[in-house]
């Protein structure tokens, strides 16, 4: 019996081989679209990791319930067709999309269903509860899922029927539906994964990844390349091309030699010193937007001097921040005047920044009663963030302004774990940091202002505790109506401008580079890669 | 000889010891550990820190985890890496054809052109040959390998488009499942029309940086060996017989001068694996070089020990081997 089986699976590995002997010339012929991406990815499993690079990995195969539409931070339908949010803005109920099927032929899987509602329960109760049968595969780090809150507010996740979905929340989140649409929120095929936990191999549903998306998992060889194709089945805005190929190249000079030599048409993160040549080569084409991200310099609130509002304004107008973009952002940076990056919804665009203006600054000091000079520690990053290329650079730059209203800064920096451990647990007096954004819902950003995070050890750096602001900042969290959070959002911006709790630096601007053939391809705000709808001339 | 062989084996032992301690404590000395690395600004709860760590052993006193690490390494268990929860075994063993044929080429450039050109700068000596050969062949021994391999890049591939720019294959035209790990191979059995043509052509860049330094330590140690073995009584005797040059030069002389250069080669195999690091960094070339680099920077303990383990044993192995051999090359060297 045993012999029989080899000999059978020889003849088929044989016929197989012959097969894609046959087949190659004509996949040559085919439409293949190289994206010349930056590194390997952890897993395919994007609930397991927290890097740009594995959810790029990961994307093209699956779909989540919710979605950003492509190149914009809005929420569309995906994979649930609509939703409803109670009043009270704690349970969700998602109608689910009816004949959607899930890629066949991955690693020898063949569904036998389309999807429905168990694979939303599978794919949100393993990183939920921990006895789920998958929960510890693959290490069984679920990061976003924590982070989100997601792990400590859900109260319930149940099926009504074969194609609704009902999620209840301890506490009222609209923040939610943006939430769904991140990577972590993919959805996975609840039978693929009963047939590796048959066969034993459950490790393998991380590596050779099954979805509903546009494009279908082939191959993956690490630090070298990831082969996918087109799903002729798919159900939302198509792949154009036949074949998608992520050519691993983690330096960048090597990825725009590639990129002049059409070994690939589009690249990831161009070095800032490279663009003035790309912007002028006619066979190429440059795109940028900023980036979802702020640096920024925060006081302590809590310390004097910086309780006084007065003098967190000085300083925001002693420190020429125009001089900063130009010499440390080199262009790849803009100035910031709200905490969240001007492609996000809701901005603010009526707030007016505080000009350079040192006269009005020793003015202000003096008659906030500041006695100069002033002895302050400026503390800076010790390492380089996608918002902040040289925050060294930076706080040399800030410290010479200082000197000039009165104000002795003394630069300080740690270990990068260390120093923000000290940061929110208070300990410096002004500091730099920044953020990213994960959902494209203005709450992730203004969140760091709130009460809830100015506890010693939360994410609030200018432990900074505004009424008006907060209160604003919870109702914006209870209610679904986008009218009503937007212009509490918008509100919230001037009244953090006024308090004046941090000094806003700068948003990144994010560069892509592309051979001209390349068509429809929309940069996202996130920083994140989607090829479908893409096509090559 | 049996002896012999079991004497230096038993000497590698210290030195894997030494190695095993100094890679545990060298990359624990770096700040930052491998869960606050991960998680960036968002940050992680006290309790969840705690959680991972002490699920990654990582609460454990130091010199606890590496009498654990012991244990494991001797029952062949290299770990699992932190960051793709595969067997550091696995992993190494995925990359590692690659770092090889990287490397062979490599080595084949450098002893096809550095035993030519050393012999002959020896046979003129003193000539401009052999001058302008030693010259650059000290250019080529302090070459910086990056500028190199990216000088080589600008020119040969981008703006001559002799060869392709990096990676291993035609990922356009080419596809075929990784069989043996080695592209020449692969696209060998594949079948692909050109595949085989298109894999050498790919290699000829990155084998030419990775090889510049050895070519240059061959081309200089085969020179002055060939020098010493010149001025030897029996090559006067030979020439004295009125045999023509390149009998002398290339039979009688460079079979004995090659004793030390083999040497030399063999322990070329740990720079080899030091240029690779870089080279494969250049040529987005996937081996166990790029690898390496990319744990430290994810602080993924295991698969940077497993790795510099691996890596190491291989170099302590090949540099046995060349001793063992050199007696069967050499009849008058022997292992009591």
């Amino acid at each position: 019996m045993y012999r029989l089986t080899t000999a059978k699976s020889k003849f088929a590995l044989a016929s197989l081989a012959l097969a894609a002997t046959l087949a190659a010339p004509g996949a040559a012929s085919a439409k293949t679209l190289v994206y010349c991406s930056e590194g390997s990815p952890e897993n395919f499993t994007p609930a397991l990791n927290t890097t740009g690079t594995s959810f790029d990995a990961a994307r093209p195969v699956y779909d989540k319930l919710t979605q950003f539409t492509r190149g914009s931070t809005q929420v569309e339908p995906g994979l649930a067709e609509s939703w409803t949010v109670s009043p009270d803005g704690k349970v969700f109920t998602f109608k689910l999309r009816k004949g959607v099927k899930f890629h066949s032929g991955v690693n020898g899987f063949k569904p036998t269903r389309d999807f429905n509602a168990d694979d939303v329960l599978f794919s949100f109760e393993r990183q939920w509860k921990d006895d789920h049968p998958y929960a510890k595969v693959s290490g069984g780090k679920y990061d976003y899922f924590a982070d989100m809150g997601l792990k400590d507010d859900v109260q319930a996740i149940e099926k009504l029927d074969p194609l609704t979905v009902r999620i209840t929340l301890k506490k009222a989140n609209v923040t939610m539906l943006a939430n769904l649409a991140m990577d972590f929120a993919a959805i996975h095929s609840a039978e693929y994964a009963d047939m590796l936990a048959k066969a034993n191999k459950k490790e393998q549903f991380d590596q050779q990844p099954v979805g509903t998306g546009a494009f279908s998992f082939v191959m993956y060889q690490k630090d070298a390349v990831i082969r996918y194709k087109a799903n002729p089945a798919y159900w939302g805005e198509k792949a154009l091309v036949d074949d998608l190929v992520y050519a691993i190249t983690p330096d960048p000079t090597a990825r725009y030699s590639k990129l002049k030599a059409k070994e690939c048409h589009f690249v990831i993160a161009p070095r800032p010193a490279d663009l003035p040549e790309m912007q002028k080569d006619a066979s190429l084409s440059v795109i940028n937007q900023p980036g979802l991200n702020i640096a920024y310099w925060a006081f302590n609130t809590q310390k004097p001097p910086f309780d006084k509002k007065e003098v967190r304004q000085a300083l925001s107008m002693a420190i020429d921040k125009a001089a900063i973009i130009k010499d440390v952002y080199l262009g790849a940076g803009t100035g910031a005047k709200n905490l969240i990056p001007p492609t996000l919804w809701s901005y603010n665009n009526n707030v007016k920044d505080y000009p350079h203006d040192v006269a009005k600054a020793k003015d202000m000091l003096a008659k906030a009663g500041v006695k100069t000079p002033l002895e302050i520690d400026l503390w800076y990053m010790p390492v380089q963030r996608p918002y902040n290329p040289n925050a060294k650079r930076i706080a040399e730059m800030m410290q010479s302004d200082l000197a000039k209203v009165g104000v002795n800064a003394k630069l300080v920096t740690y270990e990068w774990g260390e120093y923000r451990k000290r940061m929110q647990q208070g300990e410096h007096i002004t500091g730099m940091l920044g953020w990213t954004g994960d959902n494209g819902d203005p709450d992730n950003f203004f969140f760091l202002r709130g009460c809830e995070a100015a506890r010693p050890g939360g994410q609030n750096l200018s432990k900074w505790c505004n009424k008006e602001f907060d209160s604003r900042l919870e109702k914006a969290r209870a209610t679904a109506d986008m009218k009503e959070r937007t212009r509490l959002y918008t509100e919230m911006q001037q009244i953090e401008h006024d308090d004046a709790p941090d000094f806003k630096i700068a948003h990144s601007v994010v560069y892509e580079a592309m051979r001209k053939e390349v068509t429809g391809y929309k940069q996202s705000p996130f920083g994140s890669h989607q090829f479908n709808g893409v096509d090559l001339k | 000889m049996f002896r012999y062989l079991l004497r230096r084996l038993a000497l590698t032992i210290p030195t894997f010891i030494a190695l095993m301690f100094v890679t545990f404590v060298a990359i624990r000395l770096v700040p930052g550990d491998p869960v606050e690395v991960r998680v960036g600004e968002r940050g992680i709860s006290p309790e969840r820190l705690a959680m991972f760590r002490h699920e990654l052993g990582l609460d454990q006193p130091v010199w606890k985890q590496f009498a654990d690490y012991c244990v494991q390494l001797m029952h062949g268990d290299f770990g699992t890496s932190l960051a793709t929860n595969q067997k550091v075994l696995t992993e190494f063993a995925a990359l590692f054809p690659a770092t090889i044929e990287l490397s062979l080429a490599g080595m084949l450039f450098a002893v096809v052109l550095g035993i030519p050109a050393g012999t002959i700068a020896a046979a003129r000596r003193g000539t401009l040959f052999d001058q302008t050969l030693m010259g650059l062949s000290v250019t080529g021994y302090s070459m910086p390998i990056f500028w190199w391999g990216l000088l080589l890049i600008m020119f040969v591939a981008e703006r001559w488009g002799l060869t392709p720019v990096s990676g291993r294959i035609d990922l356009i035209k080419y596809y075929f499942e990784p069989t043996t790990g080695f592209m020449v191979i692969d696209a060998w059995l594949s079948g692909q029309a050109g595949a085989v043509k298109d894999a050498l052509h790919h290699l000829v860049l990155p084998a030419i940086v990775l090889g510049t330094i050895p070519l240059a330590v061959i081309a200089r140690m085969t020179r002055s060996a060939m020098l010493e073995v010149l001025s030897e009584d029996y090559v006067r005797t030979a020439r004295a017989k009125g045999l023509p040059a390149w009998r002398v030069i290339g039979l009688h002389a460079l079979r004995n001068a090659l004793i030390p250069v083999v040497t030399i080669i063999g322990l070329q195999v740990g720079a080899l694996m030091a240029g690779a690091v870089l080279t494969e960094t250049i040529f987005s070339w996937p081996g166990v070089g790029k690898w390496l680099i990319e744990s430290i920077s994810r602080r993924d303990y295991p698969a940077l020990q497993g790795g510099v383990m691996l890596i190491s044993s291989i170099v302590i192995g090949v540099n046995l081997l060349v001793d063992l051999t050199y007696g069967l090359i050499n009849p008058r060297i022997r292992h009591g």
